[in-house]
């Protein structure tokens, strides 16, 4: 108990810490916690506990002890995290083979296998756990799922439906309870149940706590179909909203059910305290959500504890709802729904990152252990079993949803773009499902209730029922159907590539109307959005600064994940490469090009379904090919201006190698002039932290050595090769290029760090005319402090033997520590940006048609090649890298081109 | 004129009003009419990788302007088809039709007008799409493909009436419909 009570104190402490916290007053206190109200534990002044107590009584006079064990002082907090690894071992269970979880809700699973675990409990020391039967349930559990579900709510479809998440969510949850409870108080009436105890206030008690709909499993096997939009936003929206009304509506009548009697007036101020409940929920909603975001706006020098802010003040949101005894779950959904947009454009993108999987995490987390230790409580507790009033609770749960849905959808269905059909009417009825919050409501329930375990276990067997039965057939049910959904069926390719044109046109037209002010009111709030709060609240608020922002942010991280693992994207490599061999197209192409299609084409903001995985982070691949293609843009441009395209490209898989014609009738390679060559060495310091354009590339081609940070290494260095074919062309004198890394690189695989790409500089210098034929791409680390004066150094030194004595032990270290260094390097960068080498092909082909002679190459690769494939992790990359030869390092242990062996 | 809308593109007074709102926010300047300067500055626009061959729609051979009768006449392709609305006999094809919704698609592959989308013209369309992912052949295969899938008469390009069957089995009226313009 006084676990949480310190826990309340100090409000600052993690949430992670106060779900362990929660679980030990759960553990601990099946006694009494029922009984005290929340306001009435937080007086109590933090006393030892038990526990603590039983560890002094040891006499003093014994020997100071060599091995002590001293369970009772970690018990608490041990137990929990024995019981969040169980529940979360399961889940892994789960998902280890996939086809169970397709089709059966995790959520089953996870309540059987509490079952399993209840029962074991049962059978050995009889005392169960005491799980969710406190309020703290309320404190600790339910604000992660909460804000989970809010703080992933897809904004945009859940703005253009909630007038109709919100009807369900209010409307429908009075129905139900009002028809459940009236219905019920109807059997009761009935002699032979023997139910005449149980009073009107009661049954409708009873029917708050089982209106609230919770269907996590549903959203999942939607989200799995891609069911259409409008389906999936309303059970959303309605599953978190109803979540709020059924809490208000319980305070209410678990208020009324104990009142003697119940008045007129009784009923208007019920519905008053229902308004302002709910009211009062929404300001502080808005209050900490802008304080949130208001916050954040000064954070740019504390990063480390940016996304605290979002957790704190969303709970603080919470808390205080549920101080002045408002609507918490209202208020944490407000504030998170506010604070999201403002945040994020104010946090780093790391943080941002952070919340999101901490957001993502606690909330996955609760839910399991929700659903876990429903399956150990279904076994545990004191049951009353009441067979008519158990099957009249199930009848009435179903058909009044059935009714209600069909009922409300013929009122709303008129003020709808899409109508809802009957069959999504169907869906939304049958998705009915209870969850969590039935379940630790009815664990709430005072205990002066005359029949509160008979509405324990009805509660128990309603979820069960409908977690079981309708989570499992829905599925099959909806596939049966035919429920529309979003298409993703496999089509012809033609309708596969006309209706993605048909989505953009769309999108335009839409773009064009200008789509945002479709609600009068929703025009005027940009307006005041974009004068008011944004200069408020967001630090750097520029003109369009939404969009510069985004780009600045994906800039940012984009450099990031080119250093950091695969994307996972690029899954799709190996297909892809398998389909350029094979010019008529077999079966199994086919579906490889609707692959290719649909991973591949860019995806437009509204028409793509933006669901939030319920048990995955969403991806961010859409923003971030708004960025590629930004990148595309310039490179396009830029090609545009100095090359100018003459025409279409014809297939020539080797164009960057320069033609054999030319390497024969080479005269023997003259060094270059003078004048060029201090051209070429002049140096060019670029900032750190920018990212280096494609002309860094032309820079370096002219400039010959650059220093680059080593994200812009990074980027930059798959070009360098290719490029440098370009300048062997206009100077005559380069036929092969490699490039030799120091060992030092190695480690820029496995730096995730900011301190790598920030300060660590990269001296990378292009030697044009080592050896007799190569050109030698060189890298070195600088260290931020002497770069320039390192860079001097290198600047000065023309004489070729010093750069080739320069070269020779680099060179030898390198070979020797191959495993350590080549390995990463060539995983790093060649294996996994796949796309940025893809633009990076063409351009180098549309560069190499406008040299003489370009077109008709042979396919083979000349004689200096690397012709082994880089050491590779994924097979399918390496398949990848062995068809463009041109892209391949120079390997070491290769036939040696002539420009290095002297 | 509003009934002339109204007769003419089935859109509501309500909606022209809407529109003509929207047209004055979009035409800098009150010149009365829209340059493609105008939709440029539409900003999701110029993320949108056909966002030029709508712009383009939006003009006719020719010309830089465009008014707001043109301007309603073009987004009319985009209402929702009305079941319910009686059919007049003697009425002709109405704009939001299923086949002109088609059309208006069709013809933002086929920017030379000759009735048919050549190879050319739909690597064009591909490559904006799918630019940075896929290699030239790739994208020249999935061409192929495509043609190979649709042509029906050999020509190697397609033509209206192929694009229309191949599209047989979509949901042209949904898909093709701006809620906006509802």
């Amino acid at each position: 108990m006084d676990d949480s009570i310190s826990c309340k104190c100090n409000w600052t402490s993690k949430y992670l810490v106060c779900l362990v916290i929660f679980l030990s007053g759960a553990l601990w206190s099946s006694r009494d916690v029922l009984s005290n109200a929340a306001g009435a534990t937080t007086k109590a002044p933090p006393v030892n506990s038990p526990a603590w107590t039983q560890v002094s009584p040891k006499p003093q006079t014994q020997p100071l002890p060599v091995f002590t064990i001293n369970y009772p002082r970690i018990q608490v907090p041990f137990e929990i995290t024995l019981w969040i690894l169980l529940a979360s071992f399961a889940k892994i269970g789960f998902n280890m083979y996939h086809k169970i979880t397709i089709w059966i809700p995790e959520s089953c699973l996870l309540i059987s296998v509490g079952l399993v675990v209840g029962g074991i409990m049962y059978a050995v020391h009889g005392m169960p756990p005491a799980v969710l039967t406190s309020n703290v349930f309320f404190l600790y559990m339910l604000p992660p799922i909460v804000l989970d579900s809010s703080y992933f709510m897809p904004t945009r479809p859940f703005f253009e439906n909630v007038g109709t998440v919100l009807w369900f969510a209010v409307v429908g949850t009075l129905w139900n309870s009002l028809g459940i409870g009236v219905s019920l108080y109807g059997v009761c009436q009935i002699e032979a149940l023997g139910l005449k105890d149980i009073n009107l206030q009661e049954n409708l008690l009873f029917a708050s706590i089982i209106s609230a709909v919770d269907p996590v499993a549903v959203l999942a096997v939607f989200e799995d179909i891609s069911i259409n939009e409008q389906l999936y936003i309303v059970v959303f929206g309605e599953c978190l909203f109803n979540d709020a009304v059924t809490v208000a509506l319980y305070n209410i009548l678990s208020f009324v059910a104990t009142m003697p009697e119940v008045e007129t007036v009784d009923v208007f101020l019920g519905m008053a305290r229902f308004v302002v409940v709910g009211l009062g929920g929404l300001f502080f909603g808005f209050l900490f959500g802008f304080a949130a975001a208001f916050t954040t706006r000064f954070t740019a020098h504390v990063r480390e504890i940016e996304p605290f802010f979002v957790f704190m003040f969303s709970y603080l949101a919470y808390l205080v709802a549920e101080l002045f005894s408002l609507s918490s779950i209202m208020a944490i959904v407000t504030c998170a729904l506010t604070m999201k947009y403002y945040v994020e454009e104010n946090v780093a993108q790391r943080s941002c990152t952070t919340i999101r999987h901490v957001v993502k995490m606690l909330g996955t987390m609760s839910e399991t252990l929700i659903f876990f230790f429903l399956g150990v409580a279904t076994i545990t507790t004191d049951h009353e079993w009441n067979w008519g009033y158990i099957l009249f609770t199930l009848l009435f749960a179903f058909v009044w949803r059935a009714l209600g849905v069909f009922v409300l959808t013929q009122i709303i269905n008129p003020f709808r773009t899409i109508p809802f059909n009957f069959k999504d009417q169907f869906g939304l009825a049958y998705g009915g499902l209870r969850g969590a919050i039935c379940f630790a409501l009815v664990f709430l329930l005072p205990q002066n209730i005359t029949c509160r375990n008979l509405f324990i276990t009805a509660t128990i067997v309603v979820i069960l029922f409908t977690v079981f039965i309708q989570g499992i057939s829905i599925r099959p049910l909806v596939e049966c159907m035919k429920v529309r959904r979003t298409n993703r069926k496999l089509g012809t390719i033609n309708v596969e590539i006309h209706k993605r044109l048909m989505e953009h046109t769309i999108a335009g037209i839409e773009d064009i109307c200008g789509q945002w002010s479709h609600y009068y009111w929703k025009d005027k709030f940009k307006k005041f959005n974009d004068r008011v709060l944004r200069k408020i609240l967001i630090r750097d608020n520029r003109a369009e600064s939404s969009i510069v922002a985004l780009y600045k942010k994906l800039e940012l991280q984009n450099a990031l994940e080119l250093l950091g693992p695969a994307p996972s994207d690029l899954s799709a490599a190996p297909s892809l490469m398998d389909l350029q061999t094979k010019r008529n197209f077999p079966a199994s192409d086919l579906r490889n090009m609707h692959e290719l299609l649909s991973k591949n084409m860019y995806k437009i903001r509204q028409r793509t379904v933006e669901y939030t995985k319920k048990s995955a982070l969403p991806n961010d691949s859409k923003v971030r090919e708004i960025l590629i293609r930004r990148h595309i843009s310039i490179r396009h441009s830029f090609r545009v201006g100095s090359f100018p395209r003459t025409g279409v490209s014809k297939r020539h898989r080797f164009l960057s190698l320069p033609p054999r014609k030319n390497m024969e009738s080479r005269s023997p390679p003259s060094r270059p002039s003078y004048t060029s060559e201090n051209l070429l060495r002049a140096p060019i310091i670029f900032r750190h932290g920018t990212w280096i354009p494609v002309a860094t590339l032309d820079l370096l081609i002219l400039c010959s050595s650059i220093v680059l940070s080593a994200a812009e290494l990074n980027n930059t260095i798959k070009q360098i090769i290719f490029r440098s074919r370009l300048f062997s062309t206009l100077f005559g004198f380069v036929r092969s290029a490699s490039y030799t890394l120091p060992p030092g690189l190695a480690s820029l695989d496995n730096a995730e760090g900011p301190g790598l790409e920030d300060k660590q500089s990269w001296k990378m210098t292009l030697h044009p005319c080592s050896g007799s034929r190569g050109t030698d791409l060189e890298l070195e680390p600088l260290s931020a402090t002497s770069s320039v004066s390192q860079l001097q150094r290198f600047s000065s030194r023309q004489e070729r033997p010093l750069q080739n004595r320069y070269h020779q032990p680099e060179r030898r270290e390198h070979e020797l520590g191959q495993q350590t260094s080549r390995e990463p390097i060539a995983e790093g960068l060649w294996g996994q940006p796949q796309r940025d080498s893809w633009t990076a092909h063409r351009y180098s082909r549309s560069r190499d048609e406008h040299r003489p002679g370009g077109g008709n190459l042979p396919p083979s690769a000349p004689t200096g090649w690397a012709q082994e494939p880089l050491i590779q992790k994924g097979g399918g990359s390496q398949n990848h890298l062995n068809r463009r030869p041109h892209w391949r390092p120079h390997n070491p242990h290769g036939p040696q081109s002539p420009g290095q062996v002297d | 004129q509003t009934y002339l809308f109204q007769y003419t593109f089935a859109v509501t007074p309500a909606h022209i009003k809407r529109l003509y709102k929207r047209f004055q926010a979009l035409d800098k300047g009150n010149k009365g009419y829209l340059s493609p300067q105008d939709f440029g500055s539409v900003k999701e626009l110029a993320t949108n990788p056909i966002g030029d061959r709508i712009i383009g729609a939006f003009f006719s051979q020719g010309q830089e302007t465009v008014d707001f009768h043109s301007f309603v006449r073009i987004l009319a392709h985009f209402r929702p088809l009305d079941k319910n609305r009686a059919k007049r006999p003697d009425s002709p094809e109405p704009i939001n039709s299923r086949i002109s919704k088609l059309r208006f698609a069709f013809q933002l592959y086929d920017q030379d007008n000759d009735g048919k989308i050549s190879r050319d013209e739909l690597l064009q369309v591909l490559r904006t799409m799918l630019e940075m992912q896929v290699t030239e052949e790739q994208l020249e295969s999935i061409a192929d493909r495509t043609i190979q899938e649709a042509d029906l008469d050999g020509d190697n390009a397609i033509s209206f009436d192929e694009f229309r069957k191949s599209l047989e089995k979509v949901n042209i009226e949904h898909k093709m419909s701006s809620r906006f313009l509802h």
